[in-house]
């Protein structure tokens, strides 16, 4: 089993500052000065739907969106295209593309964001079935990756319940580094698009 | 693109019909054969559609970001999968539901399809159709493939064939139905879904069926084909049939549909259609395709020669026992509630459940059982919602599920015992809003959003109207309440604007060197009697005053209506001279400087203007000599709309042309300025100029408009009925909004070269 088309959400720490920016306009600054490495697209707004997507980035190879599943806040990566490498080298660019997001939001905005919180989802059911085998399978690449990015025994994985929803994982840290911290401890990759 | 599009092919092996998964992989291979330049981009972009797979805005890899027009550079690039449309370019899946009918499993499956494809969000349409937006289409077989498992389809979702058919969503448990249409629309599907008989129109075909001739959940007369359930008594046996009627349409230029026959039975259903798929194929116009929808046709030879042709044909057809076989199974349709019937609970309810009761739960034919509506703003549901919405129906129904035109979803055979733990649940999900049929229930096209032929943005003024109206819902007059809005970013009507008490269709003006976006305010549509008649245009007003204008105008009809008048009568009896002096004011346009509000559109942030055009300083003020021809055009389409409705079709006719000729005269003039006033002169001069140079054409459109002033020219000295009065009246409209358009791009191009408007002869 190996990973692709992950999607990454740092929650909101101060959600209620959400209604300060106008993030149509905002995202849309984002296309007009290329502030993503993905070929930006279009601004989409679902904030009328409940608990939905809110303000999505669109863009060729991932989307961004100020997402509300859940009734929880974030800033949610979704990756769309193929990344070359290990499962490392895709764990890494979903997480670091969401750090470095996210600390241009909170450059530019008054929405911050908790960095002892981060789910990442496997948006490929046919790829990772949410039972328990996928977290058997995918438990060692995700341990060597958090590993690197916390410390070991600094955070703990939580895997959402088997069923329909994708499968996904809950990382808490309860003293978690900073997004730049984080970011820094990224290791570099070369993401390559493959459509 | 994801990469397991191809596993899903061996995961799904043998799980699928046959025929389906044959035609899948016959799409599969038509991708690699385009991919690898072996077929043709023309050939490619017909059989995706007819697979349902459409192109979206930006997909001809550019995009005015607000400040210039941005290059998309996909990585595929220059591989298209049809004309100015790039290979990678984000695009639009539609998949097909029959007579709106959906189980369980269905949901859930799209639920995963929304989210692993697409952008998270389902979309139900206007056609009950569902949509996906941004999917790549190398990833649409894979899509495909998990529809089909749990027997769903996208096969012949868009192209020239046979579109999705519907039928009223209450069907079977309404209280005024003559007999549940469904299993007739099951039965139409399959018969001609991929027959050879389908597969050769010039256009699109629509089916539509109703069990009503009253209500107008089926809007049998805006379709190509439409049947309303009827019954008749034959030595005292009853037979089924149908009120069949043929060559309604909305599109550009509405047409109501004509009465074909008054009683088919129902053993000849599908003969008959297939009759008129033959005569259609065959004779229907194949090079324009502006003229080639079947209302054209039928319009063209007149409906009594259209059926002596359809019945010609049907007596030479040779015999199908698929014609009657289905009538043997009428009752794999039928439906079973899960719950026993029990009465609504006695007792007031507190707000809003008390309004969601009022609007959204309507008790079904079956004693005990209610239909629930699940109202979806602008259609969207999340992959959450459609789980949970899965779960519910399981819950409290036998997952009996039909999507509707007007974008919600119905839950049928609910107990009324369940109903108040129903409410419940659908709160958990947030799907228990309130105001289902009221007009705070907006109905619109997805327009600018992501249509390539939106002019401006249906959504984005559907949800401003919306969040408006349901936050005063609770103060709203009654009749207020049940009034209908749809909206359409463009002329196309695929937000079926034309039917509603107040319809919305996006234009463009322009205002100095700046773009402002616009709607047509079309009054006086009718929902009921099956779409019964359709309203006209009064003025176009810039898109951010559109709220003012609902306000004005139901403000208006809840001071001045009389007992019981209904909006259509009130728009009639004060009649459009008052509504245009009404809405007057609202029509001014600031300048950019004034309120730069104007000049964005609803939900967009971006400048709404024409990426490559300058800005120049003299025209902010100037008032062009177009302009006056332009506007007394506007005036002339206005008082034609007057005397159509004084019964004055012969002069409602000549003065429609007369506007069109003022319109054409006026962009002539441009270019040639002592242009003499010979109509036969200003047409052969707007050919030469305007239209075989393609400055009139229009990207989508090609020459449609331009045709339509031709063919008005060419009719100028023939009488007049009522019904083309009404056509002519619309085709100047959108001849105006043409001439409009033609002129912005020879300004644009004027000011490109730096001639400026000084340099105009």
């Amino acid at each position: 089993m190996s990973l692709q088309h992950l999607a990454v959400k740092l929650f909101a720490a101060n959600p209620a500052q959400v209604a300060d920016t106008h993030w149509v306009a905002y995202f849309n600054r984002w296309i007009q000065q290329h502030l993503a490495p993905e070929m930006l697209i279009d601004v989409a707004d679902y904030r009328h739907v409940h608990h939905g997507p809110g303000v999505m980035l669109i863009a060729h190879e991932a989307n961004y969106s100020l997402d509300e599943t859940g009734g929880e806040l974030g800033l949610l990566y979704t990756r769309k295209a193929e990344v070359a490498g290990d499962d490392q080298a895709v764990l890494a660019q979903a997480v670091g593309a969401t750090l470095a997001a996210a600390q241009r939001v909170e450059a530019d905005t008054p929405l911050r964001f908790d960095p002892a919180r981060l789910l990442v989802i496997v948006n490929d059911r046919l790829l990772a079935p949410n039972t328990p085998e996928t977290l058997a399978a995918l438990r060692p690449a995700l341990t060597t990756y958090f590993d690197g990015l916390y410390g070991a025994a600094a955070y703990t994985l939580q895997a959402t319940a088997p069923g329909r929803e994708r499968f996904s994982v809950t990382v808490h840290v309860p003293q978690p580094p900073t997004l730049a911290a984080l970011a820094a401890r990224q290791p570099a990759t070369e993401v390559t698009s493959h459509v | 693109m994801k990469v397991s599009n191809r596993a899903w092919r061996d995961r799904l092996a043998g799980q699928l019909p046959a025929d389906l998964a044959e035609e899948i992989d016959v799409f599969d291979t038509e991708i690699e054969l385009r991919m690898a330049g072996k077929l043709d981009e023309k050939v490619f972009a017909e059989t995706r559609l007819r697979r349902g797979v459409y192109g979206q805005r930006y997909d001809n890899g550019q995009r005015w970001d607000g400040e210039v027009t941005q290059a998309l550079t996909y990585p595929a690039a220059p591989l298209t999968k049809g004309p100015n449309t790039l290979w990678d370019a984000p695009g639009m899946q539609r998949i097909k539901v029959p007579f709106g009918g959906l189980n369980a499993r269905q949901l859930e499956v799209m639920a995963e399809l929304a989210e692993e494809y697409s952008d998270g969000i389902a979309h139900v349409t206007t056609r009950q159709d569902f949509q996906l937006h941004f999917i790549h289409i190398g990833d649409t077989p894979a899509l495909m493939r998990r529809l089909a498992s749990v027997g769903m389809t996208t096969r012949e979702a868009c192209g020239n064939v046979v579109r999705n058919v519907t039928a009223c969503p209450i069907a079977g448990v309404c209280d005024t139905e003559t007999f549940d249409v469904t299993p007739y629309a099951r039965a139409i599907t399959d018969f001609l879904m991929g027959h050879p008989d389908t597969q050769d129109f010039g256009r699109k075909f629509k089916v539509a069926f109703s069990g009503c001739a009253g209500k107008g959940c089926g809007l049998v007369n805006m379709h190509d084909l439409g049947a309303i359930a009827a019954t008749r008594t034959v030595a005292g046996q009853v037979q089924r049939g149908f009120e069949l009627y043929v060559g309604g349409g909305l599109g550009s230029v509405p047409h109501q549909a004509k009465l074909f026959d008054a009683f088919v039975p129902e053993g000849e259903l599908l003969p008959l259609s297939q009759a008129i798929a033959r005569v259609f194929a065959r004779l229907g116009e194949k090079t324009n395709r502006n003229r080639a929808r079947i209302k054209f046709l039928v319009a063209k030879l007149g409906i009594e020669e259209f059926k002596r042709l359809v019945l010609e044909e049907r007596a030479i057809l040779p015999y199908d026992p698929e014609w009657t076989a289905y009538l043997a199974d009428l009752h794999l349709t039928d439906e079973q509630p899960l719950h026993a019937p029990a009465d609504l609970p006695a007792g007031q309810q507190p707000e809003p459940l008390a309004r969601w009761l009022r609007t959204n739960v309507e008790p079904q034919r079956q004693a005990g059982y209610y239909t629930v509506t699940v109202t979806l703003p602008l259609g969207d549901l999340t992959g959450d919602q459609l789980r949970g919405l899965a779960d519910i129906a399981r819950t409290f129904t036998r997952e009996t599920l039909r999507t509707t035109v007007d974008q919600n979803i119905i839950l049928r055979w609910v107990s009324g015992a369940d109903v108040l733990a129903l409410h419940a649940a659908l709160d958990g999900f947030g799907l228990a809003r309130a105001g289902a049929g009221t007009i705070i229930d907006v109905t619109s096209c997805p327009g600018t959003d992501t249509c390539k032929l939106g002019i401006a943005s249906s959504r984005g003024l559907a949800a401003e109207l919306s969040t408006r109206l349901a936050e005063k819902a609770h103060t709203l007059d009654a009749a207020v309440q049940g009034l209908h809005i749809k909206i359409s970013g463009c002329f196309n009507s695929c937000g079926q604007h034309h039917v509603a008490d107040l319809g919305f269709y996006g234009v463009s003006r322009h205002s100095g060197d700046f773009i402002v976006p616009h709607f047509q305010v079309v009054l006086g549509g009718q929902w009921g009697n099956n779409a019964g008649s359709y309203g006209l245009a009064v003025g176009a007003v810039p898109s951010k005053r559109i709220p003012d204008v609902v306000d004005r105008l139901t403000e208006r009809y809840v001071s001045a209506r009389e007992a019981d008048e209904t909006f259509q009568s009130f728009v009639k009896r004060i009649g459009k001279v008052e509504i245009k002096r009404l809405l007057n004011d609202l029509t001014a346009m600031p300048t950019y400087d004034a309120d730069p509000s104007y000049y964005t559109d609803w939900g967009d942030a971006r400048v709404f203007t024409i990426g490559d055009m300058g800005v120049g300083e003299c025209a902010g003020e100037v008032v062009s000599r177009i302009d006056f021809a332009l506007t007394g055009a506007d005036r002339q389409i206005f008082e034609a709309q007057l005397q159509l409705e004084a019964g004055q079709a012969q002069k409602a006719g000549e003065t429609a042309y007369a506007a069109m000729l003022q319109a054409i005269h006026g962009l002539v003039k441009e270019e040639f300025y002592d242009v003499p006033t010979d109509p036969d002169r200003i047409a052969a001069e707007f050919r030469a100029r305007f239209y075989d140079t393609r400055i009139f054409w229009d990207p989508y459109a090609h020459g449609k408009f331009g045709q339509y002033f031709f063919q008005a020219h060419e009719a100028k000295h023939l009488p007049y009925t009522a019904e083309v009065a009404h056509q002519r009246i619309e085709e100047a409209q959108l001849v105006l909004e043409a001439t409009h358009a033609a002129y912005r791009k020879l300004r644009a191009a004027r000011l490109n070269a730096g001639l400026g408007e000084a340099a105009q002869p």
